[in-house]
């Protein structure tokens, strides 16, 4: 049977390349970066070049990547160090209904130290509006913190607009860019960003791998206290090989990055297209063209997105859902809800992203595949045949 | 996450359909969690001779009507009546505990269409005391995170 992967956006496989690039960390240059023998100052050489790898991809100088444990420890870091570093200054944040948990969570732990948190509507393709954001800003405004790409629907923001809306009003900016880093253009500079997390598993990198870019001269308190790697800020033995991988990965995303988006787009359009033409009752959720390369997130009327992932996976395809079923809770995915989604079209939600192993068979398979499934599940809808009936 | 015998049964379901001018009809659940149950009967006698069900849900739920169509096919009334969600559950081989509902769900829709064919003959039938086929069946027994 065929085995179709089209679910990049929760996480993608390590590349040869990469995979390469990180063996010898783990056997002969397996060395602490913190000891000063030749073993730790290979070690160090080799972390120091990731991280220049790494800020090179983003516009930046490597003295402003420190690596994590992965985007959600960035996320945490950056909202929970930034707001306890600057209450002189303020206790607001300003965010968006339709975050990442790992931001949304971070939020909900900060209003229970005292912070207050301003969750901003998106509209129906995903987007905030800038007036809004402004209009949100108060005098005790710390920080602002709206996610580059959406991880459901896949809507980008204009996020120099964004972070010049925070410039302007002294406002730290920060953005979750994990489903941006690596498959759209990004210098932080130029877009204003004060601090932006990004992760290795979705761009080719191994998992468990992140990195967080604090611009100099942002205040920010240390989230994992320990000893003095990533120049005091943040503790623990750096997981070289990982590192390793994770720059490998982004040196090759950004050499790649003009064919990726070129290539990833075209299928998506492929796919999005394929899937609405030959699907009744079915929309495209998110941005038309402001989103991210490889995202197709769609809804089907009248079926539930778990039956829809089950009936998809015995024919190969895997997906993804913000269907309650799939969520383990009695909602939707918040994301979806957030568009403004009723619960019952939510629950019909599928979302395919497409990667650099996809090929335009895949997404033909896919298409012929996600036409026969549906119908198969609307002919055992009670709730189908009354439009049928209806007709 | 599910077992063979819930998969089996999501992918090749049992009697999905309709029946017209069926016995009796029931439907539970409602639009907004996600499931909707809808049974048809066509008793003869007092033997359901035939029983057809239409499902919008999740695997389990589907899995849960074509189970529950199965274990009172060709059972008498009163028989049927005493179908649990228990039932249901261990000829599944059992189900993940957040899908326990849909179990309950095919139990309650069952007893929704017995009740309609009770009405429309003006039967009466102990099991169905207590029934309300309105009432909202979908007990979820997950608990959101608090947020």
């Amino acid at each position: 049977m065929k085995k179709i992967y089209m679910d990049y956006s929760a996480t993608t496989p390590v590349k040869q390349e990469v995979l390469d690039a990180m063996m010898p960390y783990f056997t002969e240059n397996f060395g602490n970066a913190s000891s000063i023998h030749a073993f730790g100052q290979d070690a160090k050489r080799a972390l120091e070049s990731a991280r220049s790898t790494i800020a090179k991809t983003m516009g930046t100088t490597p003295e402003t990547v420190y690596f994590t444990a992965g985007g959600s420890e960035s996320d945490n870091w950056a909202l929970k160090g930034v707001m306890r570093a600057n209450k002189a200054k303020g206790n607001h944040l300003i965010t968006t209904t339709f975050e990442h948990h790992g931001i949304l969570h971070t939020c909900k732990a900060l209003e229970k130290e005292g912070f207050e948190v301003t969750y901003l509507e998106v509209d129906a393709q995903g987007r905030i509006s800038l007036e809004a954001l402004e209009a949100a800003i108060t005098e005790k405004t710390v920080m602002i913190s709206i996610m580059f790409i959406n991880n459901e629907i896949g809507t980008m923001q204009d996020i120099k607009s964004i972070g010049e809306i925070a410039r302007k009003h002294k406002v730290i900016f920060h953005t979750d860019a994990v489903q941006a880093y690596g498959n759209v253009h990004i210098d932080v500079e130029a877009l204003k960003i004060d601090l932006m997390s990004i992760s290795s598993h979705k761009i080719y990198g191994p998992k468990g791998v992140g990195a967080l870019y604090i611009r100099k001269g942002i205040k920010i308190q240390n989230l994992i206290e320990g000893g003095a790697q990533e120049r005091n800020r943040r503790a623990g033995t750096e997981n070289i090989a990982g590192i390793m991988g994770f720059a490998k990965a982004a040196e090759l995303a950004d050499a790649n990055l003009e064919e990726h988006i070129e290539r990833l787009s075209a299928l998506r359009d492929r796919l999005a297209k394929g899937i609405i033409e030959s699907v009744d009752y079915s929309r495209y959720n998110g941005h038309p063209t402001e989103r991210h390369p490889g995202n197709v997130s769609v809804c089907f009327e009248f079926i539930e997105g778990e039956a829809l992932l089950l009936s998809l996976n015995a024919k190969g395809i895997a997906g993804s859902s913000g269907s309650a079923c799939t969520s383990g809770s009695l909602d939707p995915s918040h994301v979806l809800l957030a568009i403004g989604l009723p619960h019952e079209i939510a629950h019909g939600s599928l979302r395919l992203s497409i990667g650099d192993f996809t090929t335009e068979e895949d997404v033909d398979y896919a298409i012929e595949a996600i036409k026969e499934v549906v119908h198969k599940l609307r002919m055992m809808s009670p709730l189908y045949d009354r439009v049928l009936g209806g007709k | 996450m599910y077992t063979e015998k819930v998969m089996d049964h999501f992918m090749n379901p049992r009697n999905v359909g309709e029946i017209e001018n069926a016995d009796g009809v029931g439907e539970v659940g409602n639009v907004k969690c996600g499931d909707i149950m809808r049974i048809y009967i066509k008793v003869n006698g007092d033997i359901i001779e035939d029983v057809k069900f239409k499902t919008f849900g999740c695997g389990s739920a589907i899995a849960a009507s074509s189970v529950a169509t199965e274990l009172i096919m060709g059972k008498t009334v009163e028989e049927a009546l005493k179908l649990t969600n228990k039932q249901v559950v261990d000829e599944l081989g059992g189900l993940p505990p957040v899908k326990i509902h849909c179990s309950v769900l095919a139990e309650q829709a069952l007893k929704a269409a017995i009740y309609d064919y009770a009405t429309k003959n003006d039967l009466h039938y102990e099991a169905l005391k207590d029934f309300d086929p309105n009432e909202d069946h979908d007990h979820h027994d997950v608990v959101d995170i608090e947020f």
